[in-house]
């Protein structure tokens, strides 16, 4: 188990490198001079000479690669010009709050979604089955921004349930309450396209399974429906289902930039698109190749997941 | 492709969908013809009329622009730059994926590899990077979401394409001398341009999300103009005081993409075949029961009692007649083998016994099935679950299949017992020991913690008949159990079933389309032809003298050790197709003693002490076979 975990380790390390020559290609995209259009045109020829001096930009392309990579090897991102502070400190703290709603959001379709395609498979054609199949495709339809908006208006602003926006109350205490209620809108909007999607996929994997000699053996054996469906079908469809678990992580973590404009969540996604809106290269580079690289990591989980999952899996 | 439409149009979701999606479409079309207020003129002494005012049939928004004319105007814009990326990605996609597939080898594993790259990230952080990059705009916009779809497109196509790359027809185009270009163009294009079409038509909803997501960051289109999106990231800041500016863009993206995710599985269930042949359905906990006619009185021959029994696979408008009124018996302690080729419906007749056979498409249209006198057909689930493994238990011919892959054997056998025993977990593990040791598994200690993928073809089927064994059932209907298997293999799982049947006086019902097996193991035999029973009698005076031509065919393809230089014959022809049998003998068009009369009408199962046959002109004389 060790190794094998070792081996999908190392076995990210292109794909990681991957992604940082990747961001640097686009970033290397900038049309004229990079440090003005970084700064933009108003920028003070000091700050424009600091920042090719950080950049260095007066090298050739590989070699300023090399420099940006060995930098942010040794955890140094650069610094923020907008924040006036290291990129990393601010994306490290931003990206807690993004994690604590893309997590929450996660567990919420995880959860929900295998759960509404066992139901829909194992009642198929039924009324619940119609019914799951009909609010999945809403879901998967709705914007979730329009879908969170919404969810402002009746549920904070007419039923007064929660508060509008934001991660804490202005005043009062910090704790987990105050938290849980500023939670539960934008983790609930952000769940409900991934939801949608993991619904229709385990109810395809399931029905899969369900046509299976083994399944007939559980039956024959008189184990009750309930356990059949449960216990039998869910157990072999999660083979198909984790993977998608991972791919749908990777959605719910994109879906957070919009909820968190709308919920005005400080997360990490506003943090981007706040940066692109300043022009802030630096901290937009540095935070697509963190959340990209957690992104990674997260994917090496859910393969081990996988594998202590499925026995049939050479570790 | 007529019946593709007809397909789809049947699909009632997929037709409102299409026509919706055909409304707004035409609408964004006319939309510089309509009588419409200027999108961008901003009249601010009229800010946030409500909906249905004078002049504002939808109101205004906060620089007082007629929102109909602007949600108008944005759908146009909308639509336009969604179908614009899925173009951009498609094409893109497919050219990378159609030179990956094609040339294969190095050019394909590094393009894939810089494709799985693209894929490992969050695609908005790619499509945040490439706006970073361009600056906002909505051209940018496209280019980032057409980019972030390229690697989507290029894996779907590059896996079409390498199945297509190794086809005869694209051999023969290259042994004609055709450049790599002109094989392309000529030979691969036309076959892939479908699956784009398809891939594209699924994915534009999303592409039209997408860059009105964008849009309303802020990233896409700049004011004044404004697309869907951007009218919704406008209308935000008004959100609590005038809903109206941002419910009305909101909904029209919804409807949108609603329409098009409507057509989009529309068009691809009309394009799987599985979904036709109702392959996809989910088999019911117990066979579906639709008697017509009466219920056979009981006969009390046996233990288990199958009278007159009829079983049906309904696909779309057709109905196979799998088995076509089966009587059999079994009574304690005997074996029965019921032999036929595949198709021929013996496993439908003894999956029906416990309700087995899946459904849809299965039903059971007719007969009985008694368990010491009482009627299992029609018995409610409750009571057949209850039945099912305690008092028949079944062991199935493929053990790889049959067993549960990702539970470990010991497990599996527990939970055969605690179906319908409550018992302990130490209790359960030495019960479980027990039955591997039953059924001869050295170390059965060891054993219980296998997963089946970790034994052998025979270990596993040792495991199938000791999970059988598990609730002490009166009879074991084994379906094939040794086909399988090899042969040596073969020989000592028969020898166990024997030794069992003998210390625990087990009936057992035993299929096989072997006669060899059957001479070794069953008392009786039923040989079964399409759907139907054609001979009867004990196994030893059948092997003797065979009296229907069928059974004589079959016994003809065993081969026999120091049988000498006879020859092996096959069986000329397949058997006919249930669904549609001919008058009379269903098995004339292969029979060598075939007369006009076996054609005519119905030919009875004829009985003559212990022996039934059902032809009009035996190989041996019934009367004479009987003796």
């Amino acid at each position: 188990m060790g190794r094998y975990v070792l081996r999908r380790l190392i076995s990210a390390v292109p794909v990681l490198l991957g992604i940082t020559v990747i961001v640097f290609a686009i970033m290397a995209l900038i049309p004229g001079d990079p440090a003005t259009a970084i700064l933009g045109s108003y920028a003070t020829p000091e700050n424009v000479e600091k920042l090719n001096r950080d950049l260095g930009l007066d090298k050739p392309l590989v070699a300023q690669y090399f420099i940006w990579l060995g930098n942010m090897v040794q955890g140094d991102f650069g610094t923020s010009f907008s924040l006036n502070r290291p990129v990393i400190d601010e994306v490290l703290e931003r990206f807690n709050a993004t994690l604590v709603l893309a997590g929450t959001a996660f567990v919420i379709c995880s959860v929900l979604g295998i759960a509404a395609g066992v139901v829909s498979a194992a009642n198929q054609y039924g009324w619940a089955d119609k019914a799951i199949t009909f609010v999945v495709l809403l879901g998967i339809s709705i914007p979730s921004f329009f879908l969170g908006m919404m969810m402002i208006l009746y549920f904070a602003v007419s039923l007064r349930w929660f508060p509008v926006s934001g991660m804490w109350p202005i005043y009062g205490t910090r704790d987990i309450w105050a938290l849980l209620d500023h939670l539960v809108l934008p983790a609930s909007a952000l769940a409900v396209v991934a939801t949608g999607v993991i619904a229709r996929l385990s109810r395809s994997a399931m029905l899969e399974v369900l046509r299976q000699d083994f399944i007939r053996t559980a039956r024959a054996k008189g184990v009750h429906e309930r356990g059949v469906i449960w216990r039998h079908a869910l157990r072999a469809a999660m083979v198909s289902i984790i993977p998608v678990l991972g791919i749908q992580a990777g959605f719910v973590l994109s879906g957070a930039v919009y909820i968190e404009i709308v919920f005005q969540w400080p997360g990490v996604g506003r943090m981007l698109v706040d940066a692109i809106l300043t022009r802030d290269i630096l901290l937009v580079q540095g935070g697509v190749v963190f959340v990209a690289a957690c992104y990674v990591m997260f994917n090496i989980v859910v393969d081990v997941a996988q594998s202590l999952l499925d026995p049939r899996i050479k570790t | 492709m007529i019946g593709f439409l007809k397909l789809l149009a049947r699909n009632r979701l997929a037709l409102a969908g299409g026509i919706v999606l055909f409304l707004v479409v035409v609408l964004a079309l006319v939309t510089p013809l309509l009588p419409l207020a200027e999108p961008n003129v901003t009249n601010t002494s009229a800010r946030f009329l409500r909906p249905f005012s004078d002049g504002a049939l939808m109101g205004t928004d906060h620089l007082g622009r007629d929102l109909l004319s602007r949600l108008l105007w944005g759908t146009r814009l909308s639509l336009a730059v969604g179908f614009a990326a899925a173009v951009v990605a498609a094409t893109l996609g497919a050219a990378i994926g159609i030179i990956a597939g094609f040339y294969g080898g190095r050019t394909d594993n590094l393009i894939m590899r810089g494709v799985d790259m693209l894929m490992a990230f969050p695609y908005i952080l790619l499509a945040l990077a490439i706006v970073a990059a361009l600056g906002p705009g909505l051209f940018n916009a496209l280019i980032a979401v057409a980019a972030v779809n390229v690697p989507f497109f290029a894996r779907n196509i590059r896996g079409i394409t390498v199945g297509i790359a190794h086809k005869e027809f694209v051999d023969a185009a290259r042994l004609a001398g055709l450049s790599n270009t002109k094989i392309i163009l000529t030979e691969i294009l036309p076959n892939v341009v479908p699956v784009i079409v398809i891939a594209m038509s699924t994915t534009i909803g999303w592409m039209i999300l997408e860059t009105a997501g964008l849009s309303f960051l802020g990233l896409g289109s700049q004011p004044p103009q404004a697309d869907l999106g951007s009218m919704l990231g406008e209308a935000r800041s008004a959100l609590i005081t005038n809903p109206h500016t941002s419910v009305v863009p909101g909904l029209m993206i919804l409807i949108i993409v609603m329409a098009i995710n409507l057509l989009g599985d529309g068009v691809r269930d009309a394009l799987d075949p599985r979904l036709k042949s109702g392959a996809l359905s989910r088999p019911m906990a117990s066979t579906m029961v639709r008697r017509q006619g009466p219920v056979p009185e009981p006969e009390g021959k046996g233990l288990l009692e199958v009278q007159e029994l009829q079983t049906q696979f309904h696909v779309r408008d057709r109905n196979y007649r799998a088995v076509g009124g089966v009587s059999l018996h079994v009574k304690p302690g005997e074996c029965l083998g019921i032999i036929g080729e595949s198709g021929s419906g013996k496993s439908v007749t003894v999956l029906s016994v416990m309700g087995l056979v899946a459904s849809p498409p299965g039903v059971i249209t007719g007969g009985a099935v008694r368990y010491d006198g009482a009627d299992l057909i029609g018995a409610p689930y409750r009571k057949l679950r209850e039945m099912r493994g305690r008092n028949v238990a079944y062991i199935f011919q493929d053990p790889q299949a049959t067993l549960h892959p990702l539970y470990r054997v010991g497990d599996q056998l527990k939970e055969a017992i605690r179906a319908h025993h409550g018992i302990g977990r130490d209790e359960g593990r030495a019960r479980a020991i027990e039955l591997l040791k039953a059924v001869r598994i050295p170390n059965p200690e060891q054993r219980l913690t296998d997963f089946p993928h970790e034994m052998s073809g025979g270990m596993r089927q040792r495991v199938g008949i000791a999970m059988a064994l598990a609730n002490d059932p009166d009879i074991i209907i084994a379906d094939e159990p040794t086909t399988a298997l090899d042969v040596t293999v073969q020989a000592q799982i028969l020898s166990l079933l024997d030794d069992l049947r003998r210390s625990r006086g087990l009936a057992i019902v035993f299929i096989t389309h072997d006669f060899g097996v059957v001479g070794q193991l069953c008392d009786r035999v039923a040989v079964m032809y399409a759907g139907r029973i054609v001979e009867e009698g004990p196994t030893q005076a059948v092997l003797e003298a065979p009296t229907h031509p069928y059974t004589a065919r079959l016994m003809a393809c065993v081969p026999e050790l120091g049988g000498g230089k006879r020859r092996l014959e096959a069986i000329p022809g397949l058997p006919p197709v249930v669904d549609n049998l001919p008058m009379g003998c269903a098995f004339a068009d292969r029979c060598d003693r075939v007369q006009a009369d076996c054609r005519k009408g119905e030919i009875v199962l004829e009985r003559q002490g212990a022996r039934a046959v059902r032809c009009l002109h035996p190989v041996t004389p019934l009367t004479e076979a009987a003796e």
